[in-house]
């Protein structure tokens, strides 16, 4: 067979390479422009080579940070995924309870995310916040703006309420759309609950859950928002990760270079964890 | 393997059925001796998968009960009935391999290994998959689907009833009839009662030894194919099945002979008629109806070749006439009359056949 060869074609794709360029390539060529340069001010930059990618890699500061924001992601999706996949799983397929199921997944969806932190911030305080005092009440000492542990915990807990929302919403679409004929097969088959899990229901999720992997993994790692307005990195640096250490030193010391070296390995990073999920998860259908 | 006895079964979907309209299956009984090939035809929504999914147990009648072999099962689900049902569409198991799928039923019922293996293979060579045993069952087409779905319901030895609705939908043409053969003869071979529902006439009549029709919730007639093709007891049956569909024309009934438009016909059973239907109809398949030097007089309308035989459609007044003609035959050119065979001629009263 022969393709009909039409260079003319590339004319039409060119408004799509004008958006995408000034959309995001010419915004991250200007960070690439910082990360190999040394600059004083006064638009006066001087080359500086791979010199601030060695730095930040070797920094013992970048390590902790991609340390706790690796473990504080797999934190998440070890508890959100399962969570929301049963949520999803126990949730009603018909009658009036399913729109006020929904409604109230959706609801933490739609709360800015600076006002969830300062929800949680209040909600968790020991003093005043009612979470602070039942947990301290219990007889547990709790203190999120002293104790590390304190603070990855309450992270967590408005992580978890923030977003399992997205997995339970991701998943309930992924169950209502398959068939009925595969749930009265697998009665005419015998199989018991488990089987009808494992055989059908989560083969039929798989695209689903990649996706709610993949947007669950991407949002946790770049995580801003509620971590600055619940702990704002600390007690110490102990809540500090990537994007909070990568704030303070693009606009806390202004160290451009640096930050901007910086920005382009989280960027790497997000991108080979995205396609390593993507291809591990889709790598049956290739066969 | 079983008799099946639906007594008095009745079925609405929705709660508290009061018009006639709720009702998607009316009151009806129906026994299938064991061993039977039995078809249930009607067009969509006459309540034909209603009464599958019952008589498998996916749905629990609102009103009567179910017996397999005389014992109630009315309330059984369909694992506790020991039925297999194949489904409209192929329902498979994408992530196992043919093999794992046709175990499948087998394994969930605790089946030994030794045992699974060697129906599994039997199946599989009785179904042509067995070139393909290792292969996932994903990667198939729909119709090699099809045949897991068939196979998972064949696997098993001990089922009461085997139960297809309308497994060919999703099947191309040309496999179509291979599928259909294949049914045919692993019904010869294994004996054991299968209900086929469909709305092709073709299928239903190829399939089956017995054709149960239905419309609008309701048994319209039993029987063979050759009883629904040559004693139709409803004129649903006689212009659904057959193509083109049976000739229905009014009539009167005088003195115990059938009067059309002022000729006088010769009915199968006229004499039964006691007279007190409000419509009347003569019912006579194109098969039956010929072209003679005398009869009912009409104009050729159209001719439509058909093949081995012509469809010629005929104008008497108002009423249309079909009947066929062999090829080869010469046609009487504008005017005609027409013959109708007595022994196939039947009167019908309100749409049924006076008896």
């Amino acid at each position: 067979m022969n393709k009909t060869v039409n260079q003319k074609a590339w004319f039409f794709v060119l408004p799509v390479v004008l958006l995408v360029a000034f959309n995001a390539i010419i915004p991250l060529m200007t960070v690439v422009n910082f990360s190999v340069q040394e600059t004083f001010g006064d638009n006066v930059f001087f080359w500086a080579g791979v010199q601030w990618f060695e730095q930040v890699l070797q920094s013992p500061r970048f390590h902790a940070a991609l340390g706790r924001q690796l473990l504080f992601t797999a934190i998440i999706l070890l508890i959100e995924i399962p969570l929301g996949l049963a949520i999803a799983l126990t949730m009603p397929r018909k009658g009036p309870w399913v729109s006020v199921c929904l409604v109230l997944m959706a609801l933490p969806l739609l709360i800015p995310w600076n006002v969830v932190g300062a929800m949680w911030n209040i909600f968790a305080l020991p003093d005043i916040g009612f979470l602070g005092r039942l947990i301290n009440g219990l007889g547990i000492e709790y203190n999120y703006t002293r104790q590390p542990f304190s603070a990855w915990f309450t992270m967590v807990l408005m992580d978890v309420w923030h977003w399992t929302s997205l997995v339970v919403l991701l998943c309930y679409a992924g169950l209502v759309s398959i068939p009925d004929a595969y749930y009265q097969a697998a009665k005419v088959d015998g199989a018991r609950p488990w089987a009808v899990f494992r055989y059908i229901q989560l083969p039929k999720l798989k695209y689903v859950l990649t996706i709610a992997i993949l947007l669950r993994f991407m949002d946790s790692f770049m995580i801003y928002t509620e971590a600055v307005v619940l702990t704002g990195g600390g007690p110490g640096n102990a809540t500090t990760f990537l994007s909070i250490d990568l704030q303070k030193i693009a606009l806390g010391q202004f160290d451009l270079g640096p930050a901007g070296a910086m920005s382009i390995i989280y960027f790497l990073i997000i991108l080979f964890f995205s396609w390593l999920f993507y291809t591990l998860m889709m790598k049956d259908e290739a066969r | 393997m079983a008799k099946i006895t639906l007594q008095d079964i009745r079925h609405a979907y929705g709660p508290n059925p009061e018009s006639d309209e709720d009702w998607a299956l009316k009151k009806l009984s129906l026994d299938l001796a064991d061993g039977g090939a039995y078809a249930l035809l009607g067009p969509s929504g006459c309540g034909k998968t209603t009464l599958l999914n019952l008589i498998s147990g996916l749905l629990t009648p609102t009103e009567g009960r179910i017996l397999f072999d005389n014992a109630d099962v009315t309330q059984a689900s369909p694992e506790q009935r020991n039925i297999a049902q194949v489904f409209q569409f192929p329902v498979i198991y994408d992530t196992m391999t043919v093999y794992d799928n046709l175990a499948f039923p087998l394994r969930n019922r605790g089946i030994g290994e030794k045992e699974v293996d060697a129906r599994v293979r039997e199946i599989g060579k009785m179904l042509e998959l067995d070139h393909m045993l290792n292969k996932r069952a994903s990667g198939l087409t729909a119709d090699g689907k099809q045949k897991i779905s068939l196979g998972r319901g064949l696997v098993r030895s001990d089922v009461n009833v085997i139960m297809f609705d309308e497994p060919l939908t999703v099947i191309d043409p040309h496999l179509k009839w291979v599928l259909r053969s294949k049914l045919k003869e692993l019904h010869h071979r294994i004996r054991r009662t299968m209900i086929y529902v469909t709305h092709d006439q073709t299928e239903a009549l190829t399939f089956a030894e017995k054709v149960v029709v239905m419309k609008d919730g309701q048994i319209v007639q039993i029987g063979t194919p050759i009883e629904l093709f040559e004693k139709p007891k409803h004129t649903f049956v006689g212009h659904f099945i057959g193509s083109p569909g049976m000739n229905l024309l009014p009539c009167t009934v005088e003195g115990g002979r059938a009067v059309f438009a002022g000729n006088p016909v010769a009915a199968a059973n006229a004499a039964a008629y006691k007279g007190n239907g409000k419509v009347l109809e003569i019912g006579v398949r194109p098969e039956f109806v010929s072209f003679g030097a005398q009869g009912i007089p009409v104009d050729i309308v159209k001719v439509a070749d058909a093949g081995r035989y012509r469809i010629v459609e005929t104008r008497h007044q108002d009423h249309s006439i079909k009947l066929l003609v062999a090829e080869g035959l010469v046609l009487p050119t504008r005017q005609a009359h027409l013959q109708f065979d007595p022994a196939h001629t039947q009167i019908y009263e309100d749409g049924w056949m006076v008896s």
